[in-house]
C-alpha cells in the first residue's frame, strides 16, 4: 500500500505545492530558508553600511531601526527554523528507518504556511508607518505607541511562523516516537534526531506563550485592553517575562539541533564513536530543562527584587555544566581519532570553537551586576552572534556540506567547500569580534550613530559583514553544482560515516525504507 | 513501537495545505487592514474564513472518508494519537501565557505599583483593579457611583457553567461507554446531551458578557481586570465553541455510522479536546471568578 502508486507525483510546480514527500519538503524549507537568509543578509548590510562612520548618511534612523528588527526576525524565523526543520525533514526519517514523516499532509501545510507568513511580515515594510521598529522582542510601550499597521502584520506573521513551527514539532515528536524502525530504540537513535526530538518539545511549550504575549500586544494596539500600561494597573515588564519565557528557550530551539549535527559529523571524520553518547542524551534534556527558568538573565537591569536577579543569574549559570558536558564530549570524540578536515568537519569544529566563545561570553553576561553595564551594548551583540551563528549557522552549513552528496547524489567541490568555510569563518570573526571591545567600551545597540571613538572597530566590522555576505556566494555556486552535476556519490558518501541514510543509494529514490529496516 | 511492515499509509500529493494556508494569510491580511480602517479589509478577511471553512470541510472529509476506507492501520491511528497530544499541550502552554499574566500582575505588579509612593503617589492596590486612572472596583457594602465597574462575581453564573461543564465531560464519557459497547443509542445520545451542554454554557456565557457590558461597566476596556477577565474568558469561550462544533461534526458522523469500538480515533480525540477545555475552565472558575 505504502509503494507502488506513491513514487509517481504531479510534475512542474505542482509537484512542490501539493506534495507530502518528506524529501521534497526538505528540499522546500531548505531553499526558502536560504532565500529568507540573503533577504535578512542584505538587511544586516543596510546596517553595517549606515554604522561604516559616526553620523546619519545612509538611512533615516527609522528606517535603521526597523532593519535591525527585521533583520532578526527574518534570520531567526526564516532562516535558521525553517533551515533546521528542512534538515529534520530530510534526516530524520532516513536516520530512523521511516517511510517517511508520521503526518505527511501536515507536513506539507507547516512548510507552505511559511512562504505567506513571510510576506506578511515583508509587506510591513511598504506600509505607511513602515514596518517593526521597536526591535524584534517587541516590547511595549514603543510597539503599542508605533503607529501603522507595520506592527500588525508582523504579529499576525508571528502567529503564523508558531503555527507553522508548532505543527512541525508534533510531526517530529511523532515520527520519532512512532515511526523508528523495528531494533532502533530511543537510546540508539542519532544524536541529531535526538537534538531534534528535544527541540520539538521546547518549540511546542514557548511558542504558544509567544503567541499570548503578541496577542495581548495587539489587543492593546487595537482593542483597548491594557496589559501593558501601568496607568491601568498593567506593566510592560509583564511583556518582557512572556516573550522571554518563550525568548531563551527559543535560543535553544536554534542551537541545539546544530549540537546535533556536530555530534553526527565529528564522530564521521574523527572516525570515532561519539563519546559519551548517553551523556550527550541527557545533557541536551539538561539544557531543555534549564532553558525554562532562565528567561529573567535578559532583562537584569529591569528592576526585578534581588532574590529574582540571584534565583535567574544562578539557574543561567548552572547552564555551563551541561553545555560544558558537550563540548567536552565532541573534543574527546577527537581525542586520537584518525582526522581529516574536509569542509563539514571545519564547520563542525569552527563552529564548536565560535560556539564556546559565545558561551563563554554568555557566562560573563549571567553576572547579574557585569550585565549591569553590558546590557544594550554591543557586546550583547557579539556574544548572541557567536552563538548563534557559531552554534546554528555554522551547523547548518556543516549539515549541508555533509548530507548533500546524499541528497543530490554528486559531490560537492571541495575546494570551493573550504574557501567558503575560511572566509567566513574571518569574514565572521571580522564583523564580531571588535563588538565585544565596542560594548566593553559602551556603544549602545540599536542606534543608527556612534562617537568618534569608535570609528575604527566598526569600519572592520563592516568590511567583514561584507565579506561574510559575499562568501555565501560560494555555496549558493557550489550547492547549485553539485545538484546539477559532478562526481557521482557512493551511498556511503564519507568513510568513517555511520548511520542507515548511508546505506540507501545516492540520490536515494522517491520513498525510502517502505519496508522497514532491521537495527541491531 | 514499530510497524511490522511496510503498512504505514502514505497520503498523496494534496492541494489543501496550501490553500488552507493562502486562507491564512488572507485572513490574517483582512484582519490587519480591517482594525486599522481600511474599509475593504473585512472582504479579504471574509474570503479568507470562507477558504478556510471550505477547506476544512475538503480536507477533514478527505482524512474521514480514508478512515472509514479502513486505510489507517494501528500505527497511522497512533501517530494521530501524539499529534492530537501534543497539539492539546501547546494550547495549555496557550492558556499559560495568559494565566501567567494574571498571576504576574495580582502578585508581583500591581502590590509593587501600589506599594510605593514613588510609583504612583496615592495609589493602593486591591484585587481587582483597573489601575490608579481606571475606574474602581465597587466592593459588596459599597455605594456605586459613576465610573465604577463591578466584578464578575463566581456563584451565579460562572458557577452553572461549571456544573454545566463538569455534566458535560461526564456526558462524553458515557457515550464514549456507548460507543466501546456497541451501544448506539447511548453513544448518540450522550453526544447530543453534549452538545446540548456545550450550547447551553455559551449561551450563558453570551448573556454574562452582555450584562458586563451593559449593567456592570465591566468591558475589555476596564483596566487590568477587564483585560486578563476577557482574555482569559474569552479565549475559553473560543475554545468551547471549536469543541462544540467538533462534537457536532462526530454528532453527525456518528448518525452516519462512523465509528468502531476498536477504531474512533476521531471521536476520542474531540473528547480529550472537550476535557482539555473542562479543566482550563475550572483553573479559570477558580483564578479569575472566585479568588
Amino acid at each position: 500500500m505504502a509503494t507502488a502508486h506513491h513514487d509517481e507525483h504531479p510534475s512542474g510546480i505542482m509537484r512542490w505545492l501539493t506534495t507530502t514527500n518528506h524529501k521534497d519538503i526538505g528540499t522546500l524549507y531548505l531553499v526558502f530558508a536560504f532565500t529568507m537568509a540573503i533577504v535578512g543578509g542584505i538587511m544586516s548590510l543596510v546596517i553595517r553600511s549606515e554604522l561604516w562612520q559616526p553620523g546619519l548618511q545612509i538611512v533615516d534612523p527609522h528606517f535603521f531601526n526597523q532593519m535591525t528588527t527585521v533583520h532578526a526576525l527574518v534570520m531567526i524565523f526564516g532562516f535558521v527554523m525553517p533551515a533546521f526543520t528542512g534538515l529534520a525533514n530530510w534526516q530524520i526519517p532516513l536516520m530512523i528507518g521511516a517511510p517517511d514523516m508520521a503526518l505527511p499532509r501536515m507536513n506539507n501545510w507547516s512548510f507552505w504556511i511559511l512562504p505567506f507568513a513571510a510576506t506578511l511580515l515583508m509587506l510591513s515594510l511598504f506600509m505607511p508607518g513602515g514596518g517593526p521598529a521597536g526591535g524584534w522582542t517587541l516590547y511595549p510601550p514603543l510597539n503599542v505607541q508605533q503607529s501603522g499597521p507595520g506592527v500588525d502584520f508582523t504579529i499576525l506573521s508571528i502567529h503564523m511562523l508558531g503555527i507553522s513551527s508548532i505543527l512541525g514539532s508534533i510531526n517530529i515528536i511523532a515520527t520519532v516516537l512512532n515511526m523508528r524502525a523495528p531494533g532502533m530504540t530511543l537510546m540508539k537513535m542519532p544524536m541529531f534526531a535526538w537534538g531534534w526530538f528535544i527541540t520539538a518539545f521546547l518549540l511546542i511549550a514557548s511558542l504558544p506563550v509567544l503567541a499570548g504575549a503578541v496577542t495581548m500586544l495587539l489587543t492593546d494596539r487595537h482593542f483597548g485592553t491594557h496589559f501593558f500600561d501601568a496607568a491601568y494597573g498593567g506593566d510592560p515588564v509583564l511583556f518582557q517575562h512572556v516573550f522571554w519565557f518563550f525568548g531563551h528557550p527559543e535560543v535553544y530551539i536554534l542551537v541545539l539541533p546544530a549540537f546535533g549535527v556536530f555530534s553526527t559529523i565529528i564522530p564521521t571524520f574523527a572516525r570515532k564513536p561519539l563519546f559519551g553518547y548517553e551523556t550527550m542524551v541527557y545533557a541536551t534534556a539538561s539544557i531543555a530543562f534549564l532553558s525554562f527558568i532562565v528567561w529573567a538573565h535578559h532583562m537584569y537591569t529591569v528592576g526585578m527584587p534581588l532574590q529574582g536577579e540571584l534565583f535567574f543569574m544562578y539557574a543561567t549559570m548552572l547552564i555551563a555544566v551541561p553545555t560544558g558536558v558537550k563540548v567536552f564530549n565532541w573534543v574527546s570524540t577527537m581525542w586520537r581519532g584518525a582526522m581529516t578536515f574536509e569542509t563539514p568537519m571545519l564547520w563542525a569544529i569552527g563552529g564548536v570553537f565560535i560556539f564556546t566563545i559565545g558561551g563563554l561570553s554568555g557566562l560573563m553576561l549571567s553576572i547579574t551586576p557585569a550585565d549591569f553595564q553590558y546590557h544594550d551594548t554591543y557586546f550583547v551583540v557579539a556574544h548572541f552572534h557567536y552563538v548563534i551563528i557559531g552554534g546554528s549557522v555554522f551547523g547548518l552549513f556543516g549539515a549541508v556540506s555533509y548530507w548533500l552528496p546524499k541528497w543530490t547524489g554528486h559531490m560537492y567541490n571541495e575546494t570551493l567547500g573550504k574557501w567558503h568555510f575560511w572566509l567566513t569563518m574571518i569574514g565572521f570573526n571580522l564583523t564580531f569580534f571588535p563588538q565585544h571591545f565596542l560594548g566593553l567600551a559602551g556603544m549602545p545597540r540599536r542606534i543608527p550613530d556612534y562617537s568618534l571613538q569608535f570609528v575604527e572597530f566598526n569600519q572592520w566590522s563592516t568590511i567583514g559583514a561584507f565579506m561574510t555576505i559575499a562568501a555565501q556566494l560560494i555555496f549558493f555556486y557550489y550547492a547549485m553544482q553539485s545538484i546539477r552535476a559532478g562526481q557521482k556519490a557512493t551511498s556511503q558518501v564519507w568513510e568513517g560515516a555511520e548511520g542507515l541514510e548511508w546505506t540507501v543509494p545516492s540520490p536515494p529514490p522517491y520513498h525510502t525504507f517502505a519496508t522497514p529496516p532491521k537495527v541491531k | 513501537m514499530s510497524a511490522a511492515n511496510g503498512g504505514y499509509y502514505l497520503p498523496n500529493p494534496s492541494p489543501w495545505p496550501i490553500v488552507t494556508s493562502a486562507g491564512l494569510f488572507s485572513l490574517a491580511l483582512g484582519f490587519v487592514l480591517a482594525i486599522n480602517g481600511v474599509g475593504f479589509g473585512k472582504w479579504i478577511a471574509i474570503v479568507g474564513a470562507a477558504i478556510l471553512i471550505w477547506v476544512m470541510f475538503r480536507w477533514f472529509g478527505e482524512v474521514i472518508g480514508e478512515s472509514e476506507g479502513g486505510k489507517y492501520n494501528a500505527q497511522v491511528d497512533r501517530s494521530f494519537r501524539w499529534g492530537m497530544s501534543w497539539f492539546i499541550f501547546s494550547e495549555v502552554m496557550f492558556f499559560a501565557a495568559f494565566f501567567g499574566a494574571l498571576f504576574y500582575v495580582r502578585h508581583w505588579a500591581g502590590p509593587w505599583l501600589g506599594d510605593t509612593e514613588l510609583l504612583w503617589p496615592g495609589f493602593d492596590f486591591h484585587w481587582p483593579s483597573a489601575g490608579p486612572k481606571g475606574p474602581i472596583a465597587i466592593e459588596p457594602d459599597m455605594t456605586p457611583a459613576a465610573s465604577q465597574f463591578s466584578p464578575m462575581g463566581a456563584w451565579g453564573i460562572p458557577a452553572i457553567n461549571t456544573a454545566i461543564l463538569l455534566s458535560s465531560g461526564a456526558t462524553i464519557t458515557w457515550a464514549h461507554w456507548g460507543l466501546l459497547k456497541s451501544n448506539r443509542a447511548q453513544l448518540i445520545t450522550g453526544l447530543f446531551l453534549t452538545v446540548a451542554l456545550g450550547v447551553t454554557f455559551l449561551s450563558l456565557q453570551a448573556f454574562e458578557y452582555i450584562h458586563a457590558y451593559t449593567a456592570m461597566g465591566l468591558t475589555m476596556k476596564t483596566g487590568i481586570y477587564g483585560a486578563t477577565f476577557f482574555m482569559l474568558t474569552g479565549f475559553h469561550g473560543f475554545h468551547v465553541t471549536l469543541g462544540t462544533i467538533m462534537l457536532i461534526v462526530i454528532l453527525g458522523r456518528a448518525l452516519k455510522g462512523h465509528f468502531r469500538p476498536d477504531h474512533h480515533f476521531g471521536f476520542e480525540a474531540v473528547a480529550w479536546y472537550w476535557h482539555f477545555v473542562d479543566v482550563v475552565w475550572l483553573f479559570l472558575f477558580i483564578f479569575v471568578y472566585w479568588f
